[in-house]
């Protein structure tokens, strides 16, 4: 029983964590049609931010600025390596983001050096307690509750703001929104701004629990937040959440079996019955073909 | 009259193929066949230049299975690297003679599959002298063919449900069957046949067709000569689909479905055709990657190996077979060769140390490339041309001067 508490607490916290990460993920697929395989790569930018500024600064200097970093780089990764391809055919944009994870995990291989980098211990996040008879981090009981403080004030900033409504009407018709007088770019650059913020929230939570960090850090916990924004039907947020939970869940309880191996492989075959079911995901919109 | 023409083509086409082989053949037994003191390094047989040969000519057909797939039937697939696995792991499971499966299988006290086609073909042509490798050759192409069919087998399984998912979701849904089919190979239960997470080595290699004299002494050096001519045959064969009508019909599918639909074309047939042939050629070349690494080993064939393919075919440009092989070579020779010297920390005859130079430095540089390449050359090096067509439209030109 205990077991199976603490199977399913580090499930949820490990999916609020995939969480934040697939909503960057949604939102730049539900605006720009575009799987941002860099997206992961930021996150793991994030963390090492966070190793290396929190070596020189306090922590309660570092972690702003992090997520400041974080944040310019996602927008300057639009900038450069997505912007100028607008009216490009969509594997363009496509391979232009494998380039630009590609460019990134090799940048941070060379100035790690390889090695697998330790993230600091957040004072409190790291403090373990004791609930339900099984002891954990803070980290893990906090994670759920901020996740859904996070995603409650985005959906209001989606639902109630100028920006949001640009960003609802960009997602739904990009060229009409356009001749109605929205600044495509600046909306697309507030999506790539908000989902790096939450990417490097993320990966605060996210390092906070799995201390090492090498270039390939990012990789695994970005797909599986894609496999996450999918299942939930991509390019809606409470979709991305309601994954990322059903993914974080799956895999831990999958790990505490002898099977784990394939706690990755579950995950998939959990993605194709779900696609198969229901081609658009959980909260998909469900498209027609036009002739 | 256009017959004829496609009979030239085609003749042309054969003799350009014949004459690459054979420039193959002579550029590796320079060292052979001139005294070893007027060699120059880069023809040594350790010449970083025959590892690019032959990893480009193994990824060439990966890059032009999936060009088939994602170029000219328009369907976006991501399990390359799964059919490649599967290939590798078909081809070594039964390529390991039987005298060293215990060695291989020692973990697991001997392997489940006491067979290989090696021993098959030895008792009939013997295993010494021309006999052995005869029986040599037959036994790493039989198992070559049962590669591709094995990974043709899985990518007609996993398309029955799969095909049916348009553009991004079919995407997603193969790369996740190429994650599972990972996984199913690194378990333990299945050990005795996959070796688990651990790798299969000791079958034929490239450097197995290397024709020895006695004492050792290499004869005729053909371990460049053999990836060569199987991707070449394989190429030879997609080229001819695509211009089959099939190859017409996997194009009105990339154009629009349901216009294809409506002139009659099944779509459900011609895209799981595709996707068969597809990962039936992904399967072979696996099995060249795994003669090429000498070893099988599932944690390779990632997804990272996937887009690595990708970003060669769109790098080659889209819909183009020619476009993916010159660019496989390019790319292959940029991260494997020609930036090598980055990685070295140099100091220059004037004492200055160069700065930025070290291990790692290379990468970066190359993706760089990459990146300038994707932004500024949004078709590709060929677009959707084939190196024919470039001939051909300046001759036009020509003839529209006189």
């Amino acid at each position: 029983m205990e077991f199976a508490i603490s199977v399913l607490i580090s499930g949820i916290s490990v999916g609020g964590q995939y969480a934040l990460i697939a909503i960057g993920y949604t939102m730049v697929y539900g605006i720009l049609r575009l799987i941002n395989f860099a997206h992961g790569d930021v996150f793991m930018v994030a963390g090492l931010l966070g190793i290396y500024l929190s070596a020189s600064l306090p922590l309660y200097l570092s972690l702003p600025l992090v997520l400041v970093l974080t944040v310019a780089l996602g927008f300057c990764i639009e900038r450069v390596a997505y912007k100028p391809l607008r009216s490009a055919p969509r594997m363009s944009v496509m391979i232009s983001a494998i380039g630009v994870s590609y460019l990134i995990q090799n940048t941070a291989t060379y100035i790690t050096g390889g090695q697998p980098m330790t993230y600091p211990t957040i004072p409190f996040l790291s403090d373990t307690v004791k609930i339900a008879g099984t002891s954990t981090k803070w980290v893990t009981i906090l994670t759920p509750f901020l996740v859904l403080a996070l995603v409650l004030a985005l959906t209001q900033l989606i639902n109630h703001t100028k920006t949001g409504m640009a960003m609802r009407a960009v997602a739904k018709d990009f060229e009409t929104s356009q001749l109605m007088g929205i600044k495509i770019n600046s909306v697309i650059s507030v999506t790539f701004v908000i989902g790096s913020a939450l990417a490097a929230v993320g990966s605060m939570l996210y390092f906070t629990n799995f201390q090492a960090i090498t270039p390939t850090a990012g990789a695994l916990p970005g797909l599986r937040a894609f496999v996450a924004a999918v299942v939930g039907g991509i390019g809606s947020i409470p979709g991305a959440v309601v994954g990322a939970f059903i993914i974080g869940i799956c895999e831990n309880v999958i790990k505490s079996t002898e099977f784990t191996v394939f706690s990755d492989a579950g995950t998939f075959a959990l993605l194709i019955l779900i696609l198969v079911l229901k081609p658009t995901g959980l909260f998909g919109e469900k498209v027609t073909d036009k002739v | 009259m256009t017959q004829q023409k496609n009979k030239k083509g085609a003749v042309l086409a054969l003799l350009g193929c014949l004459l690459l082989l054979a420039a193959v053949v002579l550029l590796e037994n320079v060292s052979v066949f001139l005294p070893p003191e007027s060699v120059p390094n880069v023809l040594k047989p350790t010449s970083q230049l025959f590892a690019v040969l032959k990893k480009g000519a193994v990824y060439s057909l990966a890059a032009v299975s999936m060009n088939l797939l994602n170029g000219f039937t328009g369907l976006f697939s991501l399990g390359q690297a799964g059919f490649m696995l599967l290939g590798a792991y078909t081809y070594a499971i039964l390529s390991v003679p039987v005298a060293e499966r215990a060695a291989v299988y020692y973990l697991y006290g001997g392997s489940a599959v006491n067979f290989s086609f090696q021993d098959l073909f030895g008792s009939l042509f013997g295993t010494e002298g021309v006999g052995g490798a005869v029986s040599m050759g037959l036994g790493v192409m039989a198992a070559m063919v049962l590669a591709g069919c094995v990974a043709a087998a899985f990518a007609y399984l996993i398309g029955l449900p799969v095909l049916r998912l348009k553009s991004d979701y079919l995407a997603i849904a193969t790369l996740g069957f190429a994650e599972i089919i990972k996984a199913v190979f690194q378990w333990q239960a299945l050990g005795p046949v996959t070796n688990g997470a651990n790798m299969i080595k000791s079958f034929p290699t490239f450097s197995s067709f290397n024709i020895t004299g006695a004492g050792g002494k290499v004869i005729l050096r053909l371990s460049t000569f053999f990836p060569f001519l199987v991707a070449i045959l394989c190429i030879a064969v997609i080229c001819m689909l695509i211009n089959s009508s099939y190859g017409r019909a996997f194009k009105a599918i990339r154009e629009d479905e349901i216009a294809a639909e409506a002139m009659g074309i099944n779509l459900a047939k011609h895209k799981m055709l595709s996707f068969c042939t597809s990962a039936f050629f992904a399967g072979v070349s696996g099995a060249l990657f795994a003669m090429f690494v000498t070893n099988a080993q599932a944690k390779v064939y990632t997804t990272t190996m996937t887009y690595e393919i990708l970003l060669i075919v769109v790098i080659g440009g889209i819909g183009s077979i020619s476009g993916s092989c010159i660019a496989t070579f390019l790319y292959v020779a940029c991260s494997e060769w020609w930036l090598r010297f980055l990685d070295n920390e140099t100091v220059l005859a004037s004492g200055v140390k160069l700065p930025f130079l070290r291990s790692g430095f290379r990468m970066v540089v190359f993706s760089v490339v990459i990146m300038i390449v994707v932004l500024f050359f949004r078709r590709g090096i060929m677009g959707d041309k084939e190196l024919p067509d470039l001939f051909r439209r300046r001759k036009t030109r020509k003839e529209a001067a006189q």
